[in-house]
């Protein structure tokens, strides 16, 4: 039986297509995915999250165990501080990536929807000291306004100011009356801000957030358009770019992989051993020279060697070309590298690019 | 509700087949640009190819899939439909009238009969429910 979320009559309301994804009956598109997807770039859609999953962790012993489980340093984030990190397994290959809060009375764990329920159970197999760990996906709605015009519309609405609050932090206020955590993260790469509130709020909330925004041209956005706006940004999805299969150095979320740290993490020795050993491939973003568009799992090549495959593909609106994310052997993951994409047997030239692909974005 | 014309002919594909003389003027139906949306580059093969029924001989790329285009009826491609080349859109827009996308000079006429009607096509798709 397929879930809905707190939104799913605003969807239908709005002649959503609905289609199964995560488990859920959700949106993959309004009025089309490129329409969508102009829109977020240029003034400001609000796309509903409440898929994905949230892990709330209680306890004194909270970050010394979300430390434990999540490659990035929970020690340096501040109160109201976000980051993005990873789950790994012991062999270095991902679990999941998500993003983590440090709120006054929990850490709070937003994971990918597919993967809740996998997620849930690994952290309480986990789990150690003086740690409880509570799934509040239900209870708890999400919504992601993003755009350029994302704070102009949530500021008409919102008792604080929002100027302040910096990219990856997060601040509670009163949204359309509504007592919710705010934060200006996104998976879009314009400036944005999600919303995390009382699930039974939340029709009265949308309401309000498009009734803000109506001089700004506001318009729900579906699955689709996500999904090539974080592709134009090269952020990861898991099932596409990541999974157990792959591990976080070769993904290219070095970044939030942090080897060093004091007290380790579940993975952190195997990780380090992949990288003495140097890392066998790695996740590029090409373009394609000409009009073929690049799928997951086209064949990679470099003249008549095999060298990787497509993790994820699309027509890039922004840039009007096709793109791709793909593993190939590290000797070929320099910026400039010529490769051709076996597009149902046809090689077609592409050539490896500095990522993101879209450059413009708003996000601060 | 997706548009289905009463004077064309239909494949399970999803094509539809305005049938001139010997001349069918093939494109994709209202219901298929409606789950493709989005189209974004049409590959049509060029004029002189001799396709067979059921054969696959063109690409449709839509932003979120690609899918194949199948030959309704036997014959050699006449005409393509240059117009999308540079608005593939049109597909979308006007499925049965500006974005139409080859002429197939018809080889064997009895084919015909292994296309669906409009009503065919109309129960193919369980229109009712959409």
């Amino acid at each position: 039986m397929l879930q809905r979320t707190p939104f799913y009559d605003k969807h239908l309301a709005n002649q959503g297509r609905m289609v199964e994804f995560a488990g859920y009956e959700m949106p993959l598109q309004f009025e089309g995915i490129i329409a969508e997807h102009n829109r977020v770039r240029t003034t400001v859609g609000v796309f509903d999250v409440s898929h994905m999953g949230r892990i709330k962790v209680f306890g004194k012993d909270r970050f010394a165990f979300v430390n434990r489980v999540t490659t990035n340093d929970v020690a340096a984030l501040q109160l109201f501080q976000a980051q993005y990190s990873v789950f790994c397994y012991p062999d270095g290959g991902i679990v999941d990536d998500l993003v983590v809060y440090n709120l006054p009375d929990c850490i709070l764990l937003v994971v990918n929807g597919a993967n809740n329920q996998k997620d849930t159970e690994w952290l309480l197999a986990n789990k150690f000291g003086d740690v409880t760990i509570e799934n509040k996906t239900k209870e708890i709605a999400q919504l992601a306004v993003q755009g350029p015009k994302a704070e102009m519309v949530l500021q008409k609405i919102t008792d604080i100011n929002l100027s302040p609050i910096k990219f990856y932090w997060a601040a509670e206020a009163k949204v359309a009356g509504v007592s919710m955590l705010i934060s200006r993260t996104g998976y879009t790469g314009e400036d944005g801000f999600e919303l995390y509130l009382d699930a039974r709020y939340a029709s009265s909330v949308w309401d309000a957030i498009f009734d803000a925004g109506k001089d700004f041209a506001i318009a729900p956005i579906g699955l689709g358009a996500r999904d090539t706006l974080r592709l134009e940004m090269k952020y990861c999805l898991y099932g596409n770019d990541i999974d157990k299969t792959t591990n976080p150095l070769e993904a290219g979320l070095g970044f939030v992989t942090k080897l060093d740290k004091k007290e380790g993490f579940i993975g952190c020795e195997a990780l380090k051993i992949i990288k003495e050993k140097g890392l066998s491939r790695k996740l590029v973003g090409f373009e394609m020279i000409g009009n073929a568009i690049p799928r997951p799992h086209y064949e990679i090549f470099k003249d008549s060697e095999k060298i990787g495959f497509v993790t994820s593909g699309t027509l890039s609106p922004s840039l009007k070309k096709g793109i791709g994310l793909g593993y190939v052997k590290t000797d070929f993951s320099s910026v400039g590298q010529e490769l051709q994409i076996n597009i149902r047997g046809t090689n077609a030239p592409a050539i490896v690019v500095k990522t993101p692909f879209y450059k413009q974005g708003t996000r601060k | 509700m997706s548009r289905i014309l009463e004077e064309l002919k239909y494949t399970k594909t999803h094509e539809w087949v305005k049938i001139d003389g010997d001349i069918a003027t093939v494109g994709i139906t209202d219901f298929a640009q409606e789950q493709l949306s989005d189209i974004v580059y049409v590959d049509l093969g060029s004029i002189g190819k001799h396709v067979k029924q059921g054969d696959a001989f063109g690409t449709i790329e839509a932003v979120k899939a690609v899918s194949d285009l199948y030959a309704p009826v036997s014959g050699e491609i006449i005409a393509v439909n240059e117009d999308l080349r540079t608005s593939p859109d049109l597909v979308n827009k006007e499925p049965y009238e500006k974005g139409w996308m080859v002429k197939i000079k018809i080889s064997d006429v009895e084919e015909l009969k292994n296309l669906l009607d409009a009503k065919g096509y109309e129960e193919l798709i369980g229109n009712s429910s959409h």
